[in-house]
């Protein structure tokens, strides 16, 4: 067939006829089929497939739309980052684990450091003005993913405009983040000891023109969609999962909390401060999609609610701790070609401190010696509970370092989700588990 | 630790972080707590004596360290013990968080540690079980039948440690290819040095290439 160049071609097997589908009309494409003998069919979706968030393939057994089984193939991704960080010295290690789950690379940064922290001892000396802008960081960070989350559901379930709002708003935090580490995601921003740098007053100003107008633009979503009757069918009473299915198949985050449990670390293991804000744990009991959808709503509103207490806390004062045996001796400036170090401390070190010199030598080029042992650090990321396994042996690189990734854990829920349902809600309930494979496969 | 600090961060070496001189490794440092363990811990062991008699047989020994409870536990018996850490009343470790490993080469025979980390959210509490086997015969019952989420965690185990897990459904790879030789993770396994067919050409590992020689 001259369209299908470059695919697969038709072909018999053992099994049956194999077909490649890339478009078109499903009734001429099983013609050749006998609808009497052949009631099974395999369908192979991904890895390279639209509605899949990344490179997640799922082979599915139908009879009909019914979806009878469903496994996952998942590894697409795997870049070794683990293996990779034993490679490197601590302080490198942000920028690997920030690439892990690009959408919320500021959780990564912050579990990673705050694990680090853990081994060095140093979790108490953690400048007050650090962990407000790393909660900051991780609230905007946390509304973004979720924004995108709302706008590729929106996508796939046939709300196109959604994808548009979504994608604007994550813009606008996006470029929030640029103004205050330089880069707009995989930022190594957020380090063991504190933060690279402070935030620059355009940002602040910025922040508050975001909280201006962002719950008017909720308001906006959820006219969009609440009632909107194909939404609803294609969320209510699908994919449903229960507490004790959540439980025992690890998954946590909004997709337990929509099945009535409120289970939310910031509230029940508090790190970084978090005890002392003011902020709701939003659930839902109808456990499906349509709950999750709720839930995320309601998350990015109290994740404003945080945001806006951060605001109100930021006094000025350093932002990473004392200890020169740890913070980097820079004074880190974004300049026209991205982050560096500020021209005036080059030309002190330079010109007038030969110590400073070989000092900021040792310290970037080896890094600092962890104590030997192991911590297990877990924060809430946007998909669940994002664990930290972090194991020094007392040298200036990781030991071993493993991400209990929320995506990888909860991918697992989709064929309890998927079987016995319909194919088209297979992607609703891949969908509202909002996986994403960078950090799945690591 | 078996090496004397050195220098002003304690650092011998070449300092090389680029990974491709070669890595020389430190032992880590082996702790054993004695009672009081302090805070829930004593609790949290007390009720595992009362609720699993064998525990004297199962356990090889109790860390504390960083303010986390570490319990060592016989590899043949991690199933039974995890059954009853999700069960007992006082315990209700419902969640099994994570489950990896570590490769503690050069420190003894069973050098592969199998990790996993439990939450009970009823009590909001924390522990770690250890399990260690050697490379010879890394075998351990899996805990799936326990906790269905160990399913992918002990597949990516297997997949970058080479452990199997005795009784899993389905222990296959899960993030290297089906054919993959070698368990990458460990610590004799080399970073890079694979060559990589792209295109119909092939790129030479990273330590291969002429400008590293």
């Amino acid at each position: 067939m001259s369209e299908n160049v470059g695919y697969a071609p038709e072909r018999e097997t053992t099994e049956g006829k194999v077909f490649t589908v890339t478009g078109g009309d499903w009734d001429d494409v099983v013609s050749g089929t006998d609808p009497i003998h052949d009631e099974k069919i395999v369908v192979n979706m991904g890895p390279q497939h639209p509605s899949t968030h990344g490179v997640l393939r799922l082979v599915l057994e139908l009879e009909g739309e019914t979806v009878t089984d469903c496994r996952l193939v998942v590894g697409y991704l795997h870049t070794g980052i683990e293996k990779n960080l034993e490679y490197r010295n601590w302080i490198q290690g942000t920028t690997f684990v920030t690439r892990m789950d690009y959408l919320a690379p500021i959780f990564n940064e912050t579990g990673y450091s705050l694990a680090v922290e853990k081994l060095l001892g140093i979790s108490d000396r953690i400048p007050e003005r650090a962990n407000t802008i790393r909660v900051l960081m991780m609230e905007l960070n946390r509304i973004s993913s979720h924004l995108v989350w709302l706008a590729t559901t929106g996508m796939e379930l046939g709300a196109l405009s959604m994808m548009i709002y979504g994608f604007r708003e994550r813009e606008f935090i996006l470029d929030i983040f640029e103004l205050c580490s330089g880069l707009r995601m995989n930022m190594a921003y957020v380090r063991p000891g504190g933060v690279a740098q402070d935030m620059p007053p355009e940002a602040i100003k910025k922040i508050r023109e975001f909280l201006g107008f962002m719950p008017k633009r909720i308001r906006e979503y959820e006219d969009l969609l609440s009632g909107q009757p194909i939404w609803k069918a294609r969320t209510q009473g699908v994919a449903v999962l229960d507490v004790t299915g959540c439980m025992s198949l690890g998954i946590t985050g909004p997709v337990l909390r929509s099945a009535g449990l409120g289970w939310d670390l910031r509230k029940t293991m508090p790190y970084c401060g978090y005890e002392t804000y003011e902020f709701d744990v939003p659930t839902q009991t109808s456990a499906d999609v349509w709950a999750r959808y709720q839930v995320r709503l309601a998350e990015m509103r109290e994740s404003l609610k945080i945001v806006e207490q951060c605001m109100d806390r930021l006094k000025p004062g350093p932002v990473m701790i004392e200890d020169k045996k740890i913070a980097w001796p820079a004074q880190l400036a974004v300049g026209v070609d991205g982050l560096g170090n500020s021209l005036e401390h080059i030309a002190k070190i330079m010109g007038q401190s030969m110590e400073s010199l070989i000092h900021h030598f040792k310290l970037v080029t080896e890094g600092f010696r962890v104590p030997a042992g192991q911590v297990y650090v877990q924060i809430e990321s946007p998909r669940g509970e994002l664990g930290i396994h972090a194991v020094s042996d007392g040298g200036t690189r990781p030991y071993r370092v493993h991400y209990r990734e929320p995506s990888f854990v909860n991918l697992q829920a989709i064929p309890a989700m998927a079987e016995g349902g319909l194919l088209a809600d297979v992607i609703a309930g891949g969908a509202s588990l909002d996986p994403v494979m960078g950090g799945c496969d690591r | 630790m078996s090496s004397e600090p050195k220098g002003m961060f304690g650092v011998g070496g070449t300092g090389d972080t680029s990974g491709f001189g070669g890595l020389v490794r430190r032992r880590s440092a082996v702790l054993e707590a004695q009672r009081p363990y302090g805070g829930d811990f004593d609790e949290i062991v007390d009720a595992l004596e009362e609720a699993y008699p064998g525990l004297g047989d199962a356990l090889e020994r109790v860390v504390v360290d960083r303010g986390e409870l570490t319990l060592h536990i016989v590899p043949s018996k991690i199933a039974e013990v995890c059954q009853t850490m999700r069960d007992d009343m006082a315990l209700r470790f419902e969640l099994l968080s994570s489950v990896s490993g570590v490769d503690y080469l050069g420190t003894d025979e069973r050098r592969l540690h199998i990790v996993y980390q439990l939450t009970s959210m009823t009590y909001r509490r924390r522990i770690r079980l250890e399990c260690a086997v050697t490379a010879d015969d890394p075998r351990l019952p899996s805990v799936t039948s326990v906790y269905p989420t160990a399913d992918w965690q002990e597949r990516e185990t297997y997949d970058m440690f080479g452990v199997i897990f005795e009784g899993h459904p389905n222990l296959t790879r899960i993030l290297m290819p089906d054919d993959w030789e070698g368990y990458p993770q460990r610590k004799d396994y080399p970073l890079g040095g694979v060559p990589v067919e792209y295109k119909g050409a092939e790129i030479p590992p990273p330590d291969q290439r002429r400008a590293y020689k």
